[in-house]
């Protein structure tokens, strides 16, 4: 099927935005569990809570997050950068096993099998919906193609 | 030194009124932010154009950016609060993996995506995989 094809420079900010987000999230649950409830009556409190350390830090790798995916979705649909850069979950899996010696469950490991093969499906796909307006739907490959020759 | 002892876990209904709200705020979010970027354009080519101060003025001034980053941050508000009520090992793969089929459901409705079956069935895979693998 012919379709754009990304980047290297493409590849990288989708790498990006797979692994600042799943790192950033761990960062930001580390910093919530430290500390005491939290309850509708006090809201201040959740907003102080932005400047303890592992929060700040969560929200400086979610910051860098934000800007890749911003730029992702500037040139892909939502629905191709959304599975695509849940790898990130599976990046993290991986480097609690190798590097931090943790063991992953037979549940987990089934859940990186089907992110790994839910993320080869949308790779192999189109990753932007030309619109119909460009790209009459009887000449769907040749559109694709003069696309990417104009790039 | 006294070790804070955990919160009581929030009942059925509390719990899933709390992912709900994640779920929903980060869809309509997501969905505004997608749509926001699309009407600017590549923005590659636009840094390659105008500079990375280009760039961040495109986006800025760009009122559906806006509208999509209020749903963000709530979104991110409703995620914290709940994490200080619950465990991250029920929020954080519920909200995710539900959050990835209700944007296949959006897109499709709202941004008019080619949700193809080759999506549904990526955004289905990683939603039950995103689950098996945080929880």
């Amino acid at each position: 099927m012919a379709h754009a094809r990304l980047t290297p420079r493409q590849y990288l900010i989708l790498g990006l935005v797979s692994l600042c987000a799943p790192l950033g999230d761990t960062c930001l649950s580390r910093g919530m569990t430290g500390l005491p409830e939290i309850t509708i009556a006090h809201p201040a409190t959740l907003f102080a809570a932005v400047y303890t350390p592992w929060i700040a830090l969560g929200i400086a790798l979610l910051i860098g997050f934000f800007a890749s995916y911003l730029t992702a979705l500037s040139w892909a649909d939502l629905t191709f950068v959304l599975p695509a850069t849940a790898f990130g979950y599976v990046f993290v899996a991986l480097f609690a096993r190798f590097f931090l010696h943790e063991s992953i469950s037979l549940e987990r490991w089934a859940g990186i099998v089907l992110i790994t093969v839910g993320v080869g499906f949308v790779a192999n796909g189109p990753s932007l919906t030309v619109s119909p307006k460009v790209q009459p739907e009887t000449n769907a490959g040749a559109a694709d193609v003069e696309k990417e020759q104009a790039r | 030194m006294t070790i804070p002892s955990p919160a009581p876990q929030p009942g059925f209904w509390a719990a899933t009124a709390m992912i709900a709200a994640i779920v929903l705020a980060s869809t309509a979010g997501e969905v505004l932010t997608a749509a926001a970027m699309k009407s600017i354009g590549d923005l590659d080519e636009i840094r390659a154009r105008t500079g990375l101060k280009g760039a961040i003025r495109a986006v800025l001034t760009c009122p559906l950016f806006f509208a999509g980053v209020s749903f963000l941050a709530l979104a991110f508000f409703s995620l914290l609060f709940a994490l200080n009520h619950m465990n991250l090992s029920l929020v954080a793969p519920a909200s995710a993996s539900l959050t990835l089929v209700t944007n296949a459901i959006a897109g499709k409705i709202f941004l008019k995506e080619n949700v193809d079956r080759r999506r549904w069935a990526a955004a289905l895979l990683v939603c039950i995989g995103v689950y098996l693998l945080a929880h």
